[in-house]
């Protein structure tokens, strides 16, 4: 299943092209590509460069701090962090079923998370893609172009991030970092004050939320063959799915189906995770290949988030975003949706889910309810799983008998899309590079086919960092022959040797 | 729409905790947080994204506090105007670009904004505020109170220098 570009038969005699490092994806990742003398794509791979070894870190801590101490891991996704090791510190802490209100107020700070983070990576990083084409002129493709040509739109992404924020603020108690979840629960519930002040806006909420549907969808019928064909590649397609195969992003078992949609497979107790999932290590990046055991590292490579979450579920239990699933479903034509693109369109009905679900809980009486912990006897290991924005996060700790962490292992959702973004880059050089002069539109296509995934590139290898862009050419002496330099700015320029 | 200006003024901060001086703009938070401020509002953040325009509404003005590699010792302090500038990087939004945000998203011009920017020296993942940046941080936040006596004394009175 994976392509032949990953390892060139003579890189020393290729050219190379570095873009470096990418944009608009959280984190610092770069791109290498080998180019013949016939301007033919040899060899292509994204590469990690940065290493943090967050699992380190954690190591000889108490399992307490733990719910906060990892979502300092990213200033994009803590939420994240903070419930995936809220999971596994309530399996340390023995409380193997958590109360109503406190599993409903976790499950209002997901939601919220997930649809600010939605609403961030379509409106502000890539609607100017898909709204401009990849082509446009540099300056106008930003979140600033978008407002100026969509105003209603870009204020649409502004304030469904910032309902977002404010539903983590109040179930988190803090914007960024918050303590909201404990090792067996949470610290507080909703008061009516605070339901009252999420109540008043979630209708609108959700309208737009139906309309971002509705625009990705016309954007992409708009050039339907070119969106599905852009970086399409088959993959099997890696989940967590509820207990009746319903959508469910905080708590399920693990689903996984092959590139027909035929299931390896399904309802798997994610605290077995390694009887299923393996992590394969390449020499030329700090970022693991996660595979499936029983396919192997050559197959058993899968794809993670939004794109596989709506391919691998049966149904949503909320009525408006179970209607835009079957329409994305009858785009595959009986096989589950392959196209890179796709994650988008994945994306806005998942943001969709949320505003309906985050309704939902806003009329449950359990989230101001006063039963907030649950406890049992100390166990030595908790594994706690959940769907982040990206797509599956793994996170999994030992303790020894004085509650010190002496054991962790994170596998994160841009570690798991690891290989399906190499693959996307190597597709997109195939079609769209190969034979071709490099220039900055050619270029952003490589970096058009990473954003979908939203990779976080900071939790894949725990590190953060800058993010001007820096193509070298280099000649088989390791020259360099040409340099395009993309500042911070937006400004483009040309260095020569 | 969401949560409205309690106070008058604002004063927004923001860096990372765990990237040595880039932690000056939560520490100012920090130290603030323990003064007995009225009629003025406190945040901070990781980094500037577009949401916080939604922030700025209501205010009468603002005061963005962040570190800066090239800020001459112990800060500088100026006006800011909206700017489209393409900080699109999602890591640096620049505060003219998130005015500009407001601008459009309100249709109106943003309350005057004013950049307090801290001399920082080493960024490094997992560094502490280093020495020379700690001094910087006393010198700006004893302005900042200063210009809050002020404010604070004198409703028209904004955050635009006082000496600096």
């Amino acid at each position: 299943m994976t392509s032949n570009l990953e390892t060139a038969d003579n890189p020393e005699q290729l050219e190379r092209i570095v873009i470096e490092p990418l944009t608009r994806v959280e984190g610092h990742g770069k791109v290498t590509l080998l180019q013949d003398e016939n301007l033919h794509i040899r060899q292509a791979r994204l590469h990690i460069v940065e290493f943090r070894g967050f699992e380190k870190f954690i190591q000889g801590r108490p399992y307490w701090e733990l719910p906060v101490l990892v979502q300092r891991l990213c200033g994009i996704c803590p939420v994240s962090h903070h419930l995936a090791a809220a999971k596994a510190t309530d399996m340390l802490v023995g409380a193997t079923q958590l109360t109503p209100t406190a599993e409903k107020i976790r499950r209002l700070m997901h939601y919220g998370q997930t649809l600010q983070s939605h609403a961030l990576h379509f409106f502000h990083l890539c609607s100017p893609d898909l709204l401009f084409g990849f082509d446009d002129e540099v300056r106008h493709r930003n979140i600033v172009g978008v407002i100026e040509d969509n105003p209603e739109i870009a204020k649409q992404g502004v304030l469904l991030r910032k309902y977002g924020q404010e539903v983590i603020r109040l179930t988190a108690g803090k914007r960024i970092h918050g303590t909201g979840a404990i090792p067996g629960g949470v610290n507080k519930s909703l008061d009516r004050e605070e339901i009252n002040y999420l109540k008043k806006d979630i209708e609108q909420i959700v309208q737009w939320g139906q309309g971002a549907v509705e625009l990705i969808k016309r954007i992409f019928f708009e050039q339907l063959d070119y969106h599905m064909s852009f970086a399409r590649f088959d993959s099997n397609m890696l989940g967590m799915i509820g207990a009746k195969g319903e959508f469910d992003i905080y708590h399920g078992g693990l689903r996984a189906r092959n590139a027909d949609g035929d299931m390896i497979f399904d309802h798997v107790d994610y605290t077995r995770y390694s009887d299923y999932i393996r992590e394969g290590v390449k020499n030329w990046s700090y970022m693991k290949f996660p595979f499936i055991e029983s396919l192997g590292a050559e197959n058993g490579w899968y794809r993670v988030g939004p794109l596989a979450r709506v391919n691998n579920c049966d149904y949503f239990s909320t009525p408006l975003a179970e209607q835009q699933r079957r329409i994305f479903r009858e785009a595959g034509h009986g096989r589950p949706v392959q196209a890179s693109l796709a994650f988008h369109w994945a994306r806005l009905i998942e943001l969709l889910y949320c505003t309906e679900a985050i309704r939902e809980l806003l009329l449950d009486p359990d989230i101001s309810g006063k039963d907030l912990l649950n406890r049992g006897a100390l166990q030595h290991c908790g594994i706690g799983v959940l769907e982040a924005p990206r797509g599956t996060l793994f996170h999994h700790y030992e303790i020894d008998a004085d509650g010190i962490v002496n054991k962790a292992n994170l596998i994160v959702s841009t570690t798991n899309n690891n290989q399906a973004m190499n693959e996307s880059i190597r597709q997109v050089a195939n079609s769209y590079l190969d034979g071709n002069r490099l220039s900055e539109p050619l270029l952003n296509q490589i970096e058009v086919a990473i954003r979908a995934y939203d990779p976080c590139l900071s939790c894949a290898t725990h590190a953060m960092g800058k993010m001007p862009l820096e193509i070298t050419l280099l000649n088989e002496n390791a020259e360099i022959i040409d340099r395009l330099e993309k500042r911070v700015t937006g400004e483009i320029q040309r260095c020569s040797s | 729409m969401l949560q409205s200006a309690a106070n008058p003024d604002l004063i927004f901060t923001w860096g990372n905790p765990s990237r040595g001086d880039d932690a000056l703009g939560p520490a100012i938070y920090e130290l603030l947080q323990n003064e007995d401020l009225n009629g003025v509002d406190l945040l901070t953040d990781f980094q500037l994204q577009i949401e916080h325009a939604v922030d700025l509404e209501g205010h009468r003005q603002v005061l963005f506090v962040d570190a800066s590699l090239s800020a001459n010792p112990p800060f500088e302090i100026f006006p800011l105007q909206p700017l489209q500038d393409a900080s699109y990087s999602s890591h640096a939004m620049s505060p003219q670009s998130l005015l500009a945000v407001y601008q459009q998203v309100y249709g109106c011009t943003p309350p005057p904004a004013f950049l307090l920017s801290i001399r920082g020296y080493e960024f490094g993942l997992g560094l502490p505020v280093s020495a020379t940046a700690n001094q910087n941080l006393l010198a700006a936040f004893n302005h900042i109170k200063r210009l809050l006596d002020v404010t604070q004394s004198d409703a028209c009175t904004d955050f635009w220098p006082t000496g600096t």
